[in-house]
């Protein structure tokens, strides 16, 4: 296998032709804006991120049979910041039960050696997500809570990602 | 708190690598969790159809004149754990100047610009996964990690396999480079047989007389923990 190298501080260069905030149109029915700011381990933002989202349809559909790409890419700016629009995915069936709607998450930097991979769960699921068999894997209650979005007063959803720290976000190896 | 390496030690480089600077407020440092390949690992964008010309494989005729520097063919085909090729498929790749400058706001090496390198390319892979770029050989470049520290000359590769856990950035070498030894990125992967799969080999059959040097590497990408094999129904 062709091992992982960091993206390095110049990523930007090469992938922000393909930037993808917007899966859907922010005035579609269902679009959920999520949005929310990388942090490293002294809480200073991290501009030179690249997060990277891929999610089943609201229907629970993949591409080539979903009549979307299910992929969406932000460049963090200087606060750390990135944001999408999209939608809610289905929950998705499992060999260990029905997981909650969730989305995928990979984030690149410098300084990464590898991609660091994370899930985005939603606030209001509750009963889904306390079925989910991935958090449910998970037995530190703070790292299980890490992954789930925090809703906004203006309807959007807050995922920050805390590369390190007391607050540091649950990542996985996959 | 037990200190976070990787699962997967024999192959990629760890997150916390004190070697390289940068990984010390970024790395993280509680262990992973193990993440089960359900229908949203087991399945990937597919991505760069339509959005993707010829043009945008050669990197030296992006501007009016030709950019500076050894013009280079890099091709290669990139291929699943299974052997399989990843077809139809975005490539995308970056990389410095033959003076070893990026065009990004943010490099402030005192080396030129070319005016006619943007050093920015993708393609979409062919039935049989191969790849094809025109560019030309990158500088190697100075960086703050430590005393007298320069990357080897590379080429930033972003790979999109057949599902999630497939997705890889990475970056390509070129064979015989003095750099190779000193640098904390390249040993970061710590066997040696697998850090060799990061480095091109030269290939006369690639090679263009009166034109370019061709370079050969081939990609092999997988989920780390295994790629799945057995598709699971619900
Ligand atoms: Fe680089």
């Amino acid at each position: 296998m062709t091992p992982s190298q960091t993206a390095g501080p110049f990523l930007a260069i090469g992938v922000a032709w393909m930037e993808a905030e917007r899966l859907v149109d922010p005035a579609a029915p269902g679009a959920v804006r999520i949005h929310g700011r990388v942090l490293d381990g002294a809480g200073q933002p991290v501009p030179d991120a690249v997060i990277e989202i891929w999610q089943a349809d609201a229907v629970g559909r993949f591409p080539p049979e979903a009549p979307w790409s299910g992929f969406g890419r932000s460049l963090t700016d200087a606060a750390g910041r990135f944001r999408f629009v999209t939608v809610r995915p289905a929950a998705l069936p499992s060999p260990e039960g029905p997981e909650a709607p969730h989305i995928d998450v990979s984030i690149f930097a410098r300084g990464l050696l590898q991609r660091l991979v994370t899930r985005i769960y939603f606030p209001d699921e509750v009963a889904a997500n306390g079925a989910d068999p991935v958090l449910r894997s998970i037995a530190d209650g703070a790292a299980r809570r890490s992954l789930v979005a925090v809703a906004e007063a203006d309807g959007s959803l807050r995922f920050d990602v805390h590369l390190q720290g007391p607050e540091e976000t649950a990542f996985f190896a996959y | 708190m037990e200190t976070l390496r990787s699962p997967w030690p024999v192959l990629d480089p760890p997150y916390d690598e004190p070697s390289y600077r940068s990984t010390a407020l970024r790395a993280p440092k509680r262990p992973l969790i193990l993440l089960p390949h359900h229908l949203t690992e087991r399945h990937g964008p597919v991505l760069g159809q339509g959005g993707v010309g010829a043009a945008d494989a050669d990197l030296t005729r992006q501007h009016a004149g030709e950019p500076i520097g050894q013009r280079i063919v890099v091709a290669g085909r990139v291929l699943g754990s299974d052997g399989r090729p990843v077809a139809g498929q975005l490539v995308e790749i970056w990389q410095a100047n033959a003076a070893g400058r990026y065009a990004h706001s943010v490099d402030r090496h005192p080396a030129p610009l070319d005016p006619n390198f943007t050093g920015v390319g993708r393609c979409v892979t062919g039935a049989d996964g191969s790849y094809r770029f025109v560019t030309i050989l990158p500088g190697a470049y100075p960086w703050a990690n430590h005393d007298k520290a320069w990357r080897p000359a590379h080429i930033h590769f972003s790979l999109f396999g057949r599902a999630f856990t497939e997705r890889l950035v990475t970056q390509m070498y070129f064979p015989g480079d003095p750099l190779q030894p000193h640098d904390p990125i390249l040993q970061a992967v710590r066997e040696p047989a697998a850090r060799q799969r990061l480095i091109a080999a030269y290939d006369i059959g690639l090679t263009e007389g009166e034109w370019a040097l061709g370079y050969r590497w081939d990609i092999k990408i997988g989920g780390h923990l295994g790629t799945p094999t057995e598709e699971w129904v619900p």
